[in-house]
């Protein structure tokens, strides 16, 4: 019992070592489809609402793509992404226009990855997070399961 | 009576069916001709429009960029890495199959790749292409 509760308080003091980000299940599933064509449909709590709203606006020019979608997709997407987003405290402020890997939390966590990594072929992107994280889409970014050997240390 | 549901169902799911390659292709080849009279698609010149290199984007200069020189094979989106499904009809039975998404794709990949609009002759030719390659 006393074992348990170590384990839980463990737990509490610790949220960040589970590393799970699962799609809230209500997702639509214009958000999957939509989101998930060039690059992985990254789970809401990676950024915060205000950026999210910054994002969704700006899908004309996304990153250098158009990624425009029909006022009504864009609507259930937003909805979605902004009632389920990260708080402002957690991921932190993303810049303009909104990168996850500009947050706070995006960069903590990755502070140990030398350079070179981003770089490497079987990366291409920080964007492709299934490179290092393969059941990212799942909302799994656990340390244990790095794909890249040399990192998993 | 009851043979109302059963034909409201009946016509939901046909106004739901995936459309054919070769109705999709029907689409692209009546704008075509309405533009040029006697327009025949052509797989070759869908083929060539393929692997044309275009001056327009460093990252993406042609379709092969990310969909490699083989259309049979699963592609590889150049910036992000993200893995594409084939588009070749005869390897992915799902292309090929919604007007709308083909409309898309060609309307965000043409602006993108080609730098311009595609146009109907272009489109015709290349869905025939894709969808007869093997």
């Amino acid at each position: 019992m006393k074992r348990l509760l170590l384990i839980a308080l463990l737990g509490s003091a610790f949220p960040a070592l589970a590393d799970r980000l699962p799609l809230p299940a209500n997702a639509p599933a214009s958000f999957t489809t939509e989101c998930s064509s060039c690059h992985i449909a990254y789970q809401p709590a990676l950024l915060q609402a205000a950026d999210w709203r910054k994002l969704m606006a700006g899908l004309g020019d996304h990153f250098g793509s158009d990624a425009t979608v029909d006022e009504k997709t864009g609507q259930e997407i937003g909805t979605f992404l902004e009632r389920h987003a990260g708080s402002a405290s957690r991921p932190g402020s993303a810049g303009n226009p909104p990168r996850i890997t500009q947050t706070a939390r995006f960069i903590r966590k990755h502070d140990e990855i030398p350079a070179k990594y981003w770089r490497d072929p079987r990366v291409k992107s920080a964007a492709n997070c299934e490179a290092c994280h393969p059941d990212a889409a799942k909302g799994s970014y656990s340390e244990h399961d790095i794909s890249i050997r040399e990192l998993r240390e | 009576m009851r043979a109302i549901p059963a034909l409201a169902l009946l016509l939901a799911s046909l106004a739901s069916h995936a459309e054919t390659p070769q109705q999709i292709r029907q689409i692209y080849v009546a704008e075509a001709s309405s533009q040029q009279a006697g327009f025949t698609p052509s797989a070759t010149r869908g083929d060539a429009f393929f692997r044309q290199r275009f001056a327009s984007n460093d990252k993406m200069p042609a379709c092969t960029s990310c969909h490699t020189d083989n259309p049979l094979n699963a592609g590889e989106h150049a910036v992000t890495g993200k893995s594409i499904k084939p588009l070749a009809v005869a390897a992915n039975p799902a292309r090929l199959s919604d007007p709308a998404k083909v409309e898309k794709w060609f309307g965000r990949n043409c602006k993108e790749v080609v730098g311009r609009a595609c146009t109907p002759a272009e489109k015709a030719d290349f869905v025939t292409f894709l969808s007869e390659v093997r």
